[in-house]
């Protein structure tokens, strides 16, 4: 075997390939391009919504004309012109299915080839799974069990429907309709998502799991989740998502709320592996999404993402420490490669007493990739006793890369404890020294201390995600990871 | 009239007097340009998201004195490091004052700005080092329009100044409210060796807005060690800038203290422009009632092997704020950098805020990086091991800020000025141990 150095994985990462590129043809009723209040009516009507929702809606336009494109990200890249994406498409087929066997066997096919068959893992992982393609959801397993148990777990148009009440008293309470221009714009256009409610006491017997394409060329996707635990409920909520090759720059701007009421858990997992360009930096996803929870009293939420695709991600899961004794968990792997450019990170909001935060998060960057940190830890002048403990740590792999932190601490309590350290280093030649000299070959020393590097967030994910989160590692850091 | 027409059309006033075929005069132009668009910073600058100047801007001030003032020696020998023999730059209300001060151009230069401006035999330093390491930010760019006076400090090459260098500017409070806008400039030839001590006093309880800019240039092998005391009165507000351009092999040195003052912001910044370049940030900030202190740094690492080291630790009273902005820049060239920042906090009164944002942009991979930040209260185990062996709560107290402030302390070179620094520290926690660090 030759020698495996970091140039020849240097080399290697830049000409990887996106390997789940493919695009399903199915017919598809998508709306004109272009945005306008008959749009956002048409889109409602499409969904057959209450007319409380068309409003909220519109409402959600209305403000959405008024605010500005944000750009104080850490990222460059040309803005999306809103009035020509289309924004509604729907799977042309009959859009609900009773069993696994009425889905469009083409579309089957297309989840066999990214390694989610769904009867495999219907019998095997105890995975309910709710896909969403192109917006509207197509399958929803295990609804039985879940519904033994009082659980909801289904699309949020048939929430919209079935349970209104739900979704009213939580919808935009975590992230408004006016919280920012992305959340604004996908509060009116949101096309689908998924809904969970867990009742009361119970604690969910599986790993829920959705999963996201993009796959209608020139399409923005806006999904909208809303996830709520009731008092001392506890669920582990999985979302993945990979996304054909498109030379267009295509948008995504979803928003996900999350709802811990007084004792709940959530704990919430992403890998995502959406299209990042090719290695000119040419097309991929534009990530653009607000995803934030609040915890009541002894509440906890945990963010775990594992963000490998994306040609420009902007991103930052946020835990709103409400009640008194909760507890924020923030754990994020960002590998950035070629011209990608992620600015990611996290807000901790401490309003209660007692409350705490923890912030791991790990950015690796190689090839001519931006990869930025941001997060805020904000202590609130009544929350005594609050604790929060940061960690950024970058890897760099060549330089033409960059890696940047922007923590901002703002402390208004004297109890307060917090401490913060970021790190930036390369893999040192001592370490795979130290390897090889114990007979491990360099290519396995690059995996082992980039597998070490990332273990503390790799360990976050549930059990069934953790060996897709690798699979994805693999493909963005080929041959490093063993 | 709001502050900023009113020192716009100063400025047209001030054009009158100036040198008009200088390239100065372009310089003050640009500059004043500058100011006109951008304006006083306001919190939606990101560099500003923590202090607001609103408050600031409101005094009708002189922008300037005209009648030279007075000051009894007697009355303002405590502000100087009098155990000691000192060369002195003296400025009173933004003008000279020859009787306080000690200058010399005997083998270095340590006179005027006004002087280096005017003189010819000046000009080629001028032209080669004015304005050129400052940043054209709306505040330095004002202060390089109005460049009038300040410390003017040349140190030839290979040598070593046998006694440190103080700048002391004092405002006396003649006037209602007064806007001063020193500006220095320190050019250390090649391994030459200057310590410096800089300081802001308000005599009077009048309100007082500085504005100062500093531009340092250390040649080849310079030693430069800077220290800036900022214990001014409560209604006295300090902006100062300071740009630091090092080549080779240099080590340049900045201790800010800041124990007074109003508002007081600084804005430090380092630029490493050659190999081996040592830069230590270090600072005290221990304030309480309203007041407001900004630390902003900035590190630009552009050369290879150089190392950078920061270290800043605040006490925070009653509802006073403390806001640290420490960024670390490390260029795509500057390899084998080794960059370490720090930043302690302790909030003491319920009041108090700290906003803190230690920032990293790092585009070279072989590279050793790292900040931390803590924010906490005294460690209540160290307390109760002090109390349980006799010492009270408030000396118990005390010793733990000693010691938390002590890494900054230790590296004072100047005996003198750190028993001076020791007895304000003391002063300032109400508590004397008889001892020193």
């Amino acid at each position: 075997m030759t020698k495996y150095t970091e140039d020849d994985l240097k080399k290697e990462l830049e000409t990887k390939e996106y390997e789940y590129g493919f695009y399903t043809d199915i017919e598809s009723d998508t709306f004109p391009v272009g945005l306008n209040e008959d749009i956002v009516r048409a889109i409602s009507m499409k969904k057959e919504e209450p007319e409380w929702m068309t409003e909220w809606r519109l409402e959600a336009f209305r403000y959405w004309q008024t605010m500005v494109e944000p750009d104080w990200a850490n990222v460059h890249y040309t803005k999306p012109n809103f009035q020509n994406i289309s924004y509604y498409s729907a799977p042309n087929k009959k859009p609900k299915y009773d069993s696994i066997d009425d889905v469009d066997p083409e579309l089957l096919d297309t989840f066999k080839r990214l390694g989610i068959s769904l009867d495999e893992q219907k019998k095997l992982a105890g995975v309910a799974v709710d896909i969403v393609m192109d917006s509207v959801s197509v399958a929803t397993t295990f609804k039985k069990t879940l519904g033994e148990k009082g659980i909801i777990f289904c699309s949020i148009s048939e929430a919209i429907k079935e349970h209104p009440e739900l979704v009213k008293k939580y919808l935009g309470t975590v992230v408004p309709q006016r919280d920012n221009f992305y959340a604004a714009l996908n509060s009116a256009v949101f096309s689908d998502g998924s809904f969970c409610y867990i009742p009361k006491g119970v604690r969910c017997p599986m790993e829920l799991s959705t999963y996201f394409r993009i796959n209608q060329a020139g399409t923005g996707q806006f999904e909208r989740t809303l996830v709520i635990a009731d008092e001392s409920s506890y669920v582990s909520y999985l979302e993945g998502c990979t996304a054909p090759s498109r030379d267009e720059n295509q948008l995504h701007a979803a928003v996900v709320e999350l709802i811990a009421l007084d004792g709940a858990e959530i704990k919430y997992s992403t890998v995502q592996n959406w299209f990042p360009g090719n290695k000119e930096g040419k097309g991929g996803v534009y990530n653009f999404v607000t995803k934030r929870g609040i915890c009541e009293k002894n509440a906890k939420i945990s963010w775990t993402q594992v963000e490998t695709g994306s040609a420009v991600t902007w991103k930052y899961p946020s835990c709103i420490l409400k009640g008194d004794n909760s507890i924020g968990e923030f754990y994020s792997i960002a590998v950035t490669n070629n011209f990608q450019q992620a600015d990611t990170g996290t807000k901790m909001i401490h309003i209660g007493k007692n409350t705490k935060s923890t912030i791991i998060s790990k950015g690796i960057s190689a090839g001519k990739s931006q990869n930025s940190y941001r997060g805020l830890v904000k202590i609130l002048p009544n929350a005594d006793n609050a604790r929060n403990f940061s960690q950024c740590d970058s890897l760099l792999m060549g330089n033409s890369c960059g890696a940047h932190t922007f923590p901002y601490i703002e402390v208004k309590n004297k109890t307060a404890q917090i401490e913060h350290e970021a790190t930036t280093s390369k893999i040192g030649e001592d370490q795979i020294f130290y390897c090889n000299q114990r007979g491990i070959d360099t290519e396995k020393a690059i995996a082992l201390i980039v597998n070490g590097f990332s273990k503390e967030v790799l360990n976050k994910l549930p059990m069934e995600f953790a060996v897709e989160a690798q699979k994805l590692l693999e493909i963005s850091l080929e041959g490093s990871v063993g | 009239m709001s502050f900023k027409d009113k020192l716009l059309s100063s400025y047209i006033a001030l054009e009158d007097y100036l040198e008009f075929d200088s390239p100065l005069h372009d310089v003050r132009n640009n500059a004043i340009k500058i100011f006109e668009e951008k304006g006083f910073p306001t919190k939606k600058e990101e560099a500003w998201k923590y202090t607001s100047l609103n408050s600031l801007l409101k005094p009708d001030y002189s922008v300037y004195s005209n009648k030279e003032r007075n000051v009894e020696l007697k009355n303002v020998r405590k502000y100087f490091l009098h155990e000691i023999d000192t060369y002195k730059l003296v400025f009173v209300d933004g003008v000279y004052n020859s009787f306080l001060s000690e200058t010399t151009h005997d083998s270095l230069d340590v006179c005027l700005m006004s002087a280096a401006l005017n003189k010819s035999k000046y000009k080629p330093i001028i032209e080669t080092y004015f304005n050129k390491a400052a940043k054209s930010d709306s505040l330095t760019s004002l202060n390089t329009a109005f460049t009038k006076e300040g410390a003017y400090i040349h140190i030839p090459a290979h040598k070593e100044v046998e006694k440190p260098i103080e700048i002391i500017n004092f405002s006396t409070g003649n006037e209602a409210a007064m806007f001063l806008q020193p500006r220095n400039l320190i050019v250390v030839g090649e391994n030459a060796h200057v310590q410096i001590i800089e300081r802001h006093q308000s005599l009077s309880s009048n309100e007082v807005l500085t504005n100062s800019v500093t531009e340092i240039f250390a040649e080849k092998r310079a030693y430069v060690d800077y220290y800036k005391i900022q214990n001014d009165e409560p209604t006295a507000s300090l902006i100062d800038s300071t740009f630091i351009s090092q080549q080779r092999d240099t080590v340049c040195r900045v201790h800010t203290f800041t124990f007074g003052g109003n508002l007081v912001r600084n804005n430090l910044n380092f630029y490493q422009n050659g190999e081996h370049c040592d830069s230590t940030l270090k600072g005290i900030t221990i304030i309480e009632r309203k007041q407001h202190v900004d630390h902003n740094t900035l590190v630009h690492h552009i050369a290879p092997n150089c190392e950078s080291h920061q270290d800043y630790k605040g006490l925070f009273a009653e509802s006073s704020t403390g806001v640290f902005n420490g960024k670390i820049v490390v260029e795509k060239d500057a390899q084998k950098t080794d960059a370490f920042q720090q930043n302690n906090n302790i909030l003491i009164d319920d009041k108090a805020t700290i906003n803190a944002k230690p920032q990293l942009e790092i585009f070279a991979d072989d590279v050793k990086c790292s900040h931390g930040c803590t924010i906490g209260q005294f460690d209540e185990d160290a307390l109760f091991y002090l109390r349980s062996r006799g010492i009270g709560l408030k000396e118990a107290k005390a010793l733990l800020m000693y010691a938390f402030a002590n890494t900054v302390l230790e590296s004072v070179k100047i005996p003198e000025l750190k028993v001076r620094i020791n007895k304000l520290i003391a002063n300032k926690i109400g508590v004397s141990l008889g001892f020193q660090l």
